[in-house]
Formats: C-alpha cells, structure tokens, sequence
C-alpha cells in the first residue's frame, strides 16, 4: 500500500472506549520504575494511540515493524483518572517523503465517555522501506 | 530567572522493557529480542522511544508533583540500547524551569544516556 497524499485529512474510526483501571495504571508505573500513588502518569495516553496506530496500519496495510516512532507529543485539557473511559481518533495531518521514507505526522484525539477532549497527541511516524 | 532541577537517574533493565511492552501493547520485538534488532541494524535491544518519555514523564512529575503537566513532548533522536542483566543501563534528566506565566512554566530538559542525549528537545508545560 503506497503511503501518499490521499492520506491526508483522513480521519480513522475512533478506537473501542477503554476503562483507566488502577490494576492496568498501576502495571504501566510499574514497569517505568515508579511507584503508584493513585495518578495517572502523563504519558499513559499513549495505551490509547497505540490501539489508534494499529487500527490505522491494518486498514492501510502497513507493517509496524517498518514504523519508527519520530516524535511524540501530549496536550492535556484536564489530567486522565481511574475510571474514565476512554477513545481515541486518530488523523493524518500530512505526509511527506524523504530520503526513502514515508514521514506521517498524525494527530489524536483521546475523548472520555461524554464525548469531551481529555488529550491531544501529536506523532510523528517514519515508515521505511517497503516496495511500493 | 530559571531553576535548576535536581537531576534525576533512572536504571532500564530488560526485564523492565518486558514489563513496559505488556502493559503499553508495544511487542515491537526490537526492544526485548537481540537477534531481531541486531537484523534491523541496531546495536542491540532497545528501550521503547516511550519507556524513556516515561521516564521524562517522571521526573517532571518528581519536581512539580502529580497532575500538573499540560504539555509534554520530544523527538526520539538516538537509541537507549539496553545490555542483558540486572545492570542494565541508566538514564539522566536535567531540567531547568523557567519562570511562570499565566499560571504555566516550561521545564527544559536534557536526557542522556552515558555521553550521549537521546531525546531531541524533551519540554514539558505545567500548571505553576
């Protein structure tokens, strides 16, 4: 699947809503070395955008190994909580090539179950190789 | 007028990249399997462009407590490659704050890994 300008301005299906569980909270702090005191730590989101990222690789059938992650970049309206439950829609804002490589900058939009904007994140993937 | 941040250092073992890639969803077999990432051109296994944010993550929350961060960002500019065992390898983030502003400050940081930086322009934006 070619990576080219067709892309631009799409916007993919949101995301399954996904509960902020302390058990899943807890896991994530873990694993960075910190303790859990209860918060959520502000690059969590990043959970969201990754179910984001895999719906949009398999509709345009990408290979996430061929994905490098460029840049990142969270917005917050209000800190995430246990027990909101969340989505996530992911759009592509523009593509570039360089040097061989498709660069995507997306943009996601993590909303709780009102529908209200909790964060906004920016990426910038690199997809390399490929034959098309 | 800014403020020095005390610098905060961080041990990544591979265990932790296991743990991380469980409980993000990232199986990208480059951060847990050598063979794999040495065949993509890597010097060995590497950490999660979003373990080490995490970290950032952290240590921005270690200075100005939970919840306040508005905004935080980087590019990922070089690998932390992470050796087998309990050793592991560290990680540094200095920060630097800058004064507040409409109930905001920037916190700079430079994140290295032995001699080198990793991140490119790793900034967070909290709540003053």
């Amino acid at each position: 699947m070619p990576i080219d300008q067709s892309l631009v301005g799409r916007e993919f299906p949101a995301t399954a809503p996904r509960e902020v569980t302390e058990e899943h909270v807890r896991a994530f702090v873990e694993a960075t070395g910190g303790e859990y005191a209860g918060q959520v730590p502000p690059t969590y989101p990043i959970v969201l955008t990754f179910d984001a990222m895999f719906g949009f690789l398999d509709a345009e059938k990408i290979d996430l190994f061929r994905i490098v992650h460029g840049d990142q970049k969270f917005g917050y309206e209000r800190p995430i909580e246990i027990g909101d439950v969340l989505t996530a829609t992911l759009s592509v804002g523009a593509v570039r090539q360089m040097g061989g490589a498709d660069i995507l900058r997306t943009t996601s939009e993590v909303r709780d179950a009102g529908g209200a904007l909790v964060c906004t994140a920016a990426a910038t993937l690199v997809h390399s190789g490929g034959d098309a | 007028m800014s403020t020095e941040l005390e610098t905060r250092t961080y041990r990544v073992t591979r265990a932790d990249l296991v743990a991380y890639a469980n409980a993000s969803g990232d199986q990208n077999p480059i951060h847990q399997d050598e063979q794999v990432a040495r065949s993509v051109g890597l010097p060995g296994v590497i950490a999660h462009g979003m373990f080490t944010m995490a970290l950032v993550g952290r240590a921005v929350e270690s200075w100005t407590g939970p919840g306040r961060v508005v905004e935080i960002g980087c590019k990922f500019t070089k690998p932390v490659v992470v050796p087998e065992g309990d050793e592991g390898v560290e990680v540094s983030v200095a920060g630097t704050m800058g004064d507040a502003a409409d109930g905001r400050a920037s916190i700079t940081m430079v994140v290295t890994c032995g001699d080198e930086k990793v991140l490119g322009a790793p900034k967070a934006v909290v709540r003053a």
